[in-house]
């Protein structure tokens, strides 16, 4: 027993003397709606601008301004209640139905205004897709998983068409091999990893133009996270991918350009191998060698 | 290393504790379900005990002579004839060829009362129906006197014989003795509606009656229901409004039943001017009664509803309607129809309010639909039950039978359907 506590405190006294003797930087502070690095972009598919997001009367993100471009590959990191998952689900308003929570500010699609009162959800949200933390198929057949997006939408009129949606989201979310024997299963029964994938292949059936994933692999084994890994470089060719991740390695494996949200700020955003390599921001430097997160 | 000792025998001192609370708590476990099961044992038995002869008739087969003159009857097409005729006559000349000794006027009313007051109707209609049978010589099967019928079926306990005098009883096992008297099951309880005299008493007009109230209480509970479910839990705005009526849902769920029948008889009948004792107001009631139970339930029903599911459909682009009506109600149906029914089998079992709307009263004809005047199980037990004649005590707890097989039934079913719709998933 002495042992172990012994060994514990030695454990922080190592962690307290390896922080000590950093030099404070004059960055080390954040400034509200300053972000370091190359938030901007030409020809943005997402056009954000002093955003913020109150929940009663937290102010969960604070003015924060960002491009997305167009079939790039953006990753969100930050520790745990930073914003990000939040910031994530303003981009299609997956926040709505959170009563309690306002969004203010200006967040453009091409031309199309998110937050118009006269907007939509159904359209923007057939436009912007969304991917999980956790699998979430609905209790019905493989089939009808992938088919339900385009039904309610109206995308197809004949079976026929309905089929060849299906099969193409299912190959795209490199699922067909697997299952083109058993559309008809249960999709609950299938393995983790796969069903992130349906998951997957259900948001693209609708042929979204973004398609936003929160901590997509949280949930998986690590075989099953390369494949989605794998899955998500290949629909960053035809799709615009904004990925929220803890995974730091998982940024830097599939990201374009990674965005350092800390406290509701967006403190840096700059091309992933420069983040990870030479951070601007003392504050995304400390996240990323694990000082905190 | 030294004090290792000691606490792995606290452990184990501890453990040995700790494994006889467990047996003691699962004890106290098996001794609760032994006094339930043992209660109804005790509650099955008694019921069965004093209700399986509810299960049996018992007739008396009679060479019946057919005398015009006996009668005072030439034309059995005659109405006025017929009405006057005395049927009676025939069946106490065909007792008496049993029993020829019995001819004083006191035998003779004696020997009448073995057989049942509706046996000279038989007689009649018999004629009516069939007039070429007068002059004949014809056998006929009657129901008993209920004096008669509970002597026989309970032969060995003299409790059963008082309402008969000594030479009734000789008579009766004469009868039993030939093979005169005989018992069989009892199609008349399962064919015909109430009956002032329990051996030609039936519990169909109350089972009808029950069904059709059944049918008006779901049909009006179970949509309205769900519908107020669905719309409290995904649609209504969280203020002040919807506090006040989730709370008055949840009174309304413990307010006395004949509370429900007061309103029903001020509403329905006071206001709406609707008839009495039928079904249809029957059903409006208990449908009010059985309102909150499927409200709450169906409201539970739809909360435990991942919210993963309902977050999958929303970032497909599902509007709300669709999230409602494509996930929600098919993924919270079994949680629904399982609280439904176990309403409506409180809304079968439901007294109190029928009582207030009429539907106690005397009805001998099976009702024919949903604005005929009709009776339900339980208010025919309790008529039963509170009746003197023996047999009707018997007909009480055969009904209570009836009534148990019905709920068994429904929860059966109930569980059927939530199998099959859970196989979908």
């Amino acid at each position: 027993m002495n042992t172990t506590v012994t060994a514990g405190t030695a454990g922080v006294s190592e962690r307290q003397t390896a922080t000590a003797p950093q030099p404070a930087r004059e960055d080390t502070a954040v400034r509200e709606g300053v972000t370091v690095g190359m938030p901007f972009a030409d020809d943005p598919k997402f056009r954000l601008r002093n955003v913020e997001v109150f929940y009663g009367v937290d102010r969960a993100i604070k003015n924060i301004s960002l491009d997305i471009a167009r079939n790039e590959v953006i990753a969100f990191i930050g520790p745990s209640g930073c914003g990000k998952s939040t910031f994530l689900r303003c981009l299609n308003r997956m926040n709505d139905s959170i009563d309690i929570c306002r969004v203010k500010g200006s967040l453009q699609l091409d031309d199309l205004d998110l937050y118009d009162p006269k907007r939509d959800v159904v359209e923007l949200r057939a436009r912007v897709g969304m991917v999980f933390q956790k699998p979430n198929p609905f209790p019905k057949s493989i089939y009808d998983n992938v088919a339900y997006g385009p039904r309610i939408h109206g995308l197809a009129n004949r079976k026929s068409d309905l089929d060849d949606i299906v099969e193409n989201s299912l190959r795209k979310a490199g699922l067909w091999n697997e299952v083109k024997d058993r559309l008809d299963a249960v999709a609950t029964g299938m393995s983790g990893g796969q069903q992130q994938r349906l998951c997957i292949a259900r948001a693209i059936a609708v042929s979204p133009e973004v398609v936003l994933m929160d901590e997509p692999c949280s949930a998986l084994d690590p075989i099953a996270t390369a494949r989605v890994e794998e899955l998500i470089a290949e629909l960053s060719e035809s799709y615009t991918i904004v990925i929220v991740t803890h995974s730091m390695q998982q940024a830097a494996r599939v990201s374009h350009r990674t965005a350092y949200f800390h406290l509701g700020h967006l403190v840096e955003v700059n091309q992933t191998d420069k983040v990870f390599t030479a951070p601007e921001h003392s504050l995304t430097e400390s996240y990323i060698t694990g000082r905190f997160g | 290393m030294s004090d290792q000792t000691p606490q792995a025998e606290l452990i184990r001192q501890s453990l040995k504790k700790r494994y006889r609370k467990e047996k003691r708590f699962r004890l106290y476990g098996m001794l609760a379900i032994a006094v339930a099961l043992g209660s109804l044992l005790i509650l099955f038995t008694d019921i069965i005990s004093k209700g399986y002869t509810g299960f049996i008739k018992t007739t008396i087969t009679l060479e019946v002579p057919l005398d015009g003159e006996l009668m005072y009857l030439q034309d059995p097409g005659d109405s006025e004839q017929l009405a006057m005729a005395d049927f009676q006559a025939p069946i106490l000349a065909a007792l008496q060829q049993h029993f020829p000794e019995a001819s004083s006027r006191q035998d003779q009313r004696e020997l009448n009362r073995l057989v049942g007051s509706y046996a000279a109707n038989q007689v009649r209609d018999l004629l009516k129906t069939q007039p070429a049978l007068l002059g004949s010589t014809k056998t006929l099967e009657f129901l008993v006197h209920d004096t008669v019928s509970v002597y026989v079926k309970h032969a060995d306990n003299p409790a059963y014989s008082i309402r008969l005098s000594e030479q009734q009883r000789r008579w009766v096992d004469q009868l039993v003795a030939e093979g005169a008297i005989q018992t069989s099951f009892n199609d008349v309880l399962f064919s015909r509606g109430a009956s002032r005299e329990p051996s030609n008493a039936g519990i169909l007009g109350a089972i009808v009656g029950s069904l059709l109230t059944m049918v008006v209480t779901l049909v009006i509970a179970f949509p309205v229901g769900v519908a107020a479910a669905v719309y409290l839990e995904e649609f209504a705005p969280q203020n002040r409004l919807t506090d006040f009526i989730e709370v008055n849902i949840n009174n309304l769920a413990a307010v006395p039943s004949i509370i429900f029948g007061l309103l029903g008889l001020a509403v329905f009948i006071g206001l709406f001017g609707m008839p009495r004792s039928v079904p249809v107001v029957g059903g409006l009631v208990l449908a009010l009664m059985t309102l909150p139970t499927i409200i709450i339930s169906s409201r539970a029903a739809i909360k435990s509803v991942p919210p993963s599911i309902r977050e999958a459909a929303e970032g497909i682009g599902a509007s709300r309607m669709q999230v409602v009506l494509h996930h929600l109600v098919p993924l919270a149906m079994p949680g629904m129809m399982t609280g439904s029914i176990i309403g409506m089998a409180q809304a079968l079992g439901e007294t109190a309010p029928l009582l207030l709307i009429g539907m106690v009263a005397f009805i001998v004809e099976v009702p024919d639909g949903f604005f005929s005047s009709a009776t339900v199980l339980p208010v025919q037990i309790y008529l039963w039950a509170s009746s003197a004649e023996q047999g009707f005590i018997e007909l009480a707890s055969a009904g209570i039978m009836i009534l148990l097989a019905f709920m068994i039934t429904m929860n059966a079913l109930a569980i059927w359907l939530r199998k099959r719709l859970e196989r979908r998933w």
